[in-house]
């Protein structure tokens, strides 16, 4: 019954109580009975509906398949809609933001932890800055700067690269990477570079290899991140052809039944979903990490 | 747990001696020297660095404070106006407004999204079996795309008798609501969806937080006698009030910049009741087809964030006497 860490907020002994060990097991039971209802009952909701006739789900939004499943909604929304292009945009959006972030956070991460040039303090001093400078400051400057990119004179819009460069420059990123980095143990770099291994090798083959937890962390946030983005792609992607799905989904809504809208929008939550149920651990590490960061 | 690794981040006295550029450090400076100690390879590895931050965070950064003292239109050069757009911004009669709306929401989403997170996480780190399935559930709402949370609770909240919402609330006789076709009601529907979308990750803060309470704290005060929700308000509330203040001002600061939630909703009707501070800078840098008015964008955008500064300077110096984390 008892377990090693149980010492918490309510003693072993208040624990033998009846009352107390009741009246916790009822808030706790309350507790889940609420959080299925809410955390899962509206994405139950939505699975349902995007296999039910659109007529069913505006006649009784709460009944269960009054008149059987329609899963030509999937199909149709996956071909005639082109929820199957939207979603590979989307793949391809993330999968390129991820890798900018990546080589960004783990190069500039070794090179501000490891390597440490004098001028490493101006640098982590502007990172921080960044911080502390809310996104929206740089929506305008940033749009113009993508529509007429200074020096090179050529507009990044309709660019996948508009995208990937920007979502590179994540200070959050970086920092949680340095610090990783700071916390492994010198010797072992000592002793590689007794070995002949040159900076280039080091980071290759000991840091990296070493920082897997870290770099799962911030390749969930940042694959997470570029599905959830919304306004930057809507502004610098204006050709639907390309767009990634969560910028279609408002206009798909006007064009095409709600079933079929329905099947849409479960097909975009279902990668996030899958992603957080395999990479739980990550996730709720990243964001116990995050908290602890921001104090 | 999790906060101690990270509380972990002083330097082994070893490196902050001798980092490895510095290792072959020459007592004069020239660039073969620098070659040689390893100078250029450390800025090859910070030269993506650079590059991103340089041309997409800092120098957007700079440019904000420059135009908005311009105008600029992106066909012909800027000029200067001095302080127009700002006078222009505040003169605009939907200011108030937008700044109206966007404190009802900020102070709307303290007053419902604050405490919920809280509670869950405390009722929810007593938990002795599954806290996982507690904890995944509570996060779940959070990995949604919030384009696909926000449309979903948009057919929720459908004002006829076939809504969701008021199809269930007609189970228990209340009903129909009119929810975001009624200016008073549009603005607390945001910020119901808005507190499902984000109190999970504020619940998983929250239990990490309360893991790292030393439980002889606890201990002591069982030992003093001290009931359950006592020892809540005396030792797990002080406790955690660095991760609780912290939490606040993030989330003020959040919702201040709030736009998804009135642009996919409502659009910032009916009637202005949902315009917020976002929205308008949005409005006026993209909401005009013949082209923004980006001096006045940005003008507002600099606003904002000069608000929030000055807001998080204060706070921070108001509880500083306070928070110990």
């Amino acid at each position: 019954m008892s377990q090693p860490d149980s010492r918490g907020l309510i003693s072993e002994l208040e624990w033998q109580k009846p009352s107390t060990r009741w009246g916790m097991r009822t808030l706790h039971v309350l507790l889940l009975v609420g959080l299925v209802v809410i955390g899962l009952g509206p994405i139950l909701w939505l699975a349902k509906s995007a296999i039910t006739p659109t007529l069913d789900t505006i006649s009784h939004p709460m009944a269960l398949f009054p008149h059987g499943a329609a899963w030509s909604n999937l199909s149709q929304a996956w071909n005639e809609v082109h929820v199957g292009r939207y979603f590979w945009n989307t793949i391809v959006l993330a999968f390129g933001s991820w890798a900018v972030q990546i080589v960004v956070a783990t190069t500039g991460g070794f090179a501000l932890s490891v390597l440490r040039p004098r001028y490493a303090p101006i640098i982590k001093g502007l990172l921080l800055a960044t911080l502390f400078i809310p996104t929206i400051v740089l929506l305008v400057p940033l749009y113009i700067e993508v529509v007429h990119l200074p020096i090179v004179h050529k507009s990044l819009i309709n660019n996948y690269w508009a995208v990937w460069f920007p979502a590179g420059a994540s200070a959050f990123n970086v920092i949680l990477v340095t610090r990783f980095f700071d916390n492994l143990p010198r010797e072992i770099f000592e002793a590689a570079e007794i070995d002949g291994a040159g900076p280039l090798q080091l980071f290759w083959r000991i840091v990296l290899p070493m920082s897997k937890p870290i770099l799962g962390v911030v390749s969930v946030f940042a694959l997470l991140a570029s599905w959830r983005d919304f306004l930057w792609p809507l502004l610098v992607l204006p050709d639907p052809n390309i767009q990634p799905l969560s910028v279609r989904l408002p206009s798909i809504a006007s064009q095409t039944s709600l079933g079929v809208f329905f099947a849409a929008m479960a097909i975009a939550c279902l990668v996030p979903i899958a992603g957080f149920l395999i990479f739980q651990r990550s996730f709720l590490r990243g964001t116990g990490l995050g908290g602890a960061i921001k104090g | 747990m999790i906060l101690t690794t990270v509380d972990q981040s002083r330097e082994p006295a070893l490196t902050s001696e001798r980092g490895l550029s510095r290792r072959y450090a020459a007592p004069r400076w020239t660039p073969l020297n620098w070659v040689r100690g390893g100078g250029l390879t450390a800025f090859l590895f910070l030269l993506p660095l650079l590059f991103i931050f340089g041309a997409f965070s800092w120098y957007p950064i700079v440019r904000t404070a420059i135009m908005a003292f311009q105008h600029t239109n992106l066909v012909e050069a800027p000029t200067w106006v001095g302080f127009q757009n700002f006078a222009a911004v505040w003169h605009d009669p939907q200011f108030p407004t937008a700044v109206k709306n966007t404190a009802y929401f900020a102070f709307l989403a303290l007053i419902f999204g604050y405490p919920i997170p809280l509670i869950a996480a405390v009722l929810m780190s007593e938990v002795r079996k599954r806290r996982g399935v507690y904890a995944v559930l509570a996060y779940l709402p959070v990995v949604i795309p919030p384009v696909v949370g926000v449309l979903l609770w948009k057919t929720f909240y459908d004002a006829s008798s076939l809504g969701v919402f008021n199809t269930i609330l007609h189970w228990v006789g209340l009903g129909p609501y009119p929810w975001l076709q009624s200016g008073q009601w549009a603005m607390p529907s945001l910020v119901l969806y808005s507190t499902w979308a984000n109190a999970g990750a504020t619940i998983i803060i929250y239990l990490a937080a309360l893991t790292a309470v030393n439980p002889e704290l606890y201990e002591a005060a069982s030992v003093d006698g001290a009931g359950v929700l006592r020892k809540i308000w005396h030792v797990t509330l002080p406790q955690i009030r660095g991760v609780l203040l912290v939490t606040m001002i993030l989330q003020i600061i959040g919702t201040a910049q709030v736009f998804l939630e009135p642009y996919l909703f409502t659009s910032g009707g009916p009637a202005n009741a949902t315009l917020t501070v976002l929205l308008l800078i949005y409005d006026y840098a993209f909401g005009n087809s013949l082209g923004g008015d980006y001096g006045m964008a940005t003008a507002l955008s600099l606003m904002l964030a000069g608000f929030l500064a000055v807001f998080s300077l204060v706070y921070w110096r108001a509880t500083r006497s306070w928070s110990t984390a």
